[in-house]
């Protein structure tokens, strides 16, 4: 893409921006725990759950959208916007997987069917995005081409992301590898399911996407 | 035994980026690996990505995919612009793309220095 369409592109998407609720996507590997920082974040401010998590792979497998959250930061200010939870991206997919956790063979083919489906969704709803929430895994090595292809996408389509390293709750986890990993990106650590650090991750998104 | 294809770039300068992931998927559903010289785009692998989603189904599972890249951190301004007009004239051929098939291949590790291909067990392999 050109530079001239980029700009152009840039002004329509900030002209439009004011007028509409944004679309806050959370994105990132399976597993990485997407769905859980979307209950969260629903919990936080709604009071309801958004998904069901899972700790086998590829349990959110439909874009799962909550209309209308209004958060608060420790300024007072207020963001509204509408959180797109996407299902994981992956370069494979196998139904053997599946099998491990017990499931019967038609269950792991139909849930490796939908799986496939699910990351050409994602995939597809990047331009949807106004901006990204990069949820990854901090116990796992950030340095996947998977992670690279969304963050490299995102990038070359100008959306403004914020990279959140994940599980710092776990003893494996390494935050300063995500960081070494993404030095252009600020990279903040919380454990969405324990809820450490989110406030700064609430204030964070204000500079993103207000 | 593993089989490594190499594909050099001028073989898909010219071709659409339909094609050009096409022709990689199609060497990698053969159980090969590809050695691409150079590397797609951004919005390439996104397509590749997506495009090997459609093709998934009992016996082709996936592919696993690195990119490596010289690393221009240290590199000063002059080797910098340099490296930018060498890749606006000669397109992606800097680094080198791997693309192996998820049956083939469990996981591609890298660091800046080196590129590790952990292969999928025999038995595992037979049984499928």
């Amino acid at each position: 893409m050109g530079f001239i369409q980029k700009l152009i592109n840039k002004l329509l998407k900030n002209l439009f921006r004011k007028k509409k609720h944004l679309k806050l996507g959370l994105y990132g590997p399976p597993n990485g725990g997407k769905t859980t920082l979307a209950n969260k974040i629903c919990q936080d401010w709604l009071g309801e759950d958004m998904g069901s998590v899972s700790n086998v792979a590829h349990e959110t497998r439909e874009i799962q959208i909550k209309e209308q959250i209004n958060i608060k930061n420790d300024d007072g200010k207020e963001l509204s916007f509408n959180l797109v939870d996407t299902p994981g991206i992956a370069t494979k997919i196998d139904y053997e997987e599946f099998l491990k956790s017990g499931m019967k063979e038609k269950e792991a083919k139909i849930r490796a069917k939908e799986a496939t489906k699910g990351v050409i969704d994602s995939i597809k709803w990047l331009d949807e995005m106004d901006t990204v929430i990069v949820v990854l895994d901090s116990t796992i090595d950030p340095y996947s081409q998977v992670n690279i292809t969304i963050i490299g996408n995102l990038q070359a389509r100008d959306i403004p992301l914020l990279i959140i390293a994940n599980k710092v709750d776990l003893k494996k986890s390494n935050i300063k590898k995500v960081q070494s990993a993404f030095p252009q990106y600020e990279v903040i650590g919380i454990s969405a399911k324990y809820g450490n650090n989110v406030n700064q991750f609430y204030n964070a998104l204000f500079k993103y996407a207000a | 035994m593993l089989t490594l294809r190499f594909v050099p770039y001028h073989e898909i300068e010219y071709l659409s980026s339909a094609r050009r992931i096409h022709k990689l998927l199609d060497i990698v559903k053969e159980n090969k690996i590809v050695l691409l010289e150079g590397r797609l785009t951004k919005e390439e692998e996104a397509d590749l990505i997506e495009i090997t989603m459609e093709n998934i189904d009992d016996t082709f599972k996936g592919i696993e995919l690195a990119v490596v890249n010289p690393d221009r951190k240290q590199d000063n301004v002059f080797r910098k612009m340099k490296a930018g007009m060498m890749g606006m004239i000669l397109g992606n051929r800097t680094g080198l793309t791997v693309v192996g098939p998820a049956t083939v291949v469990s996981e591609i590790k890298k660091n800046p220095n080196k590129i590790e291909l952990y292969t999928v067990p025999e038995k595992k392999k037979k049984k499928r």
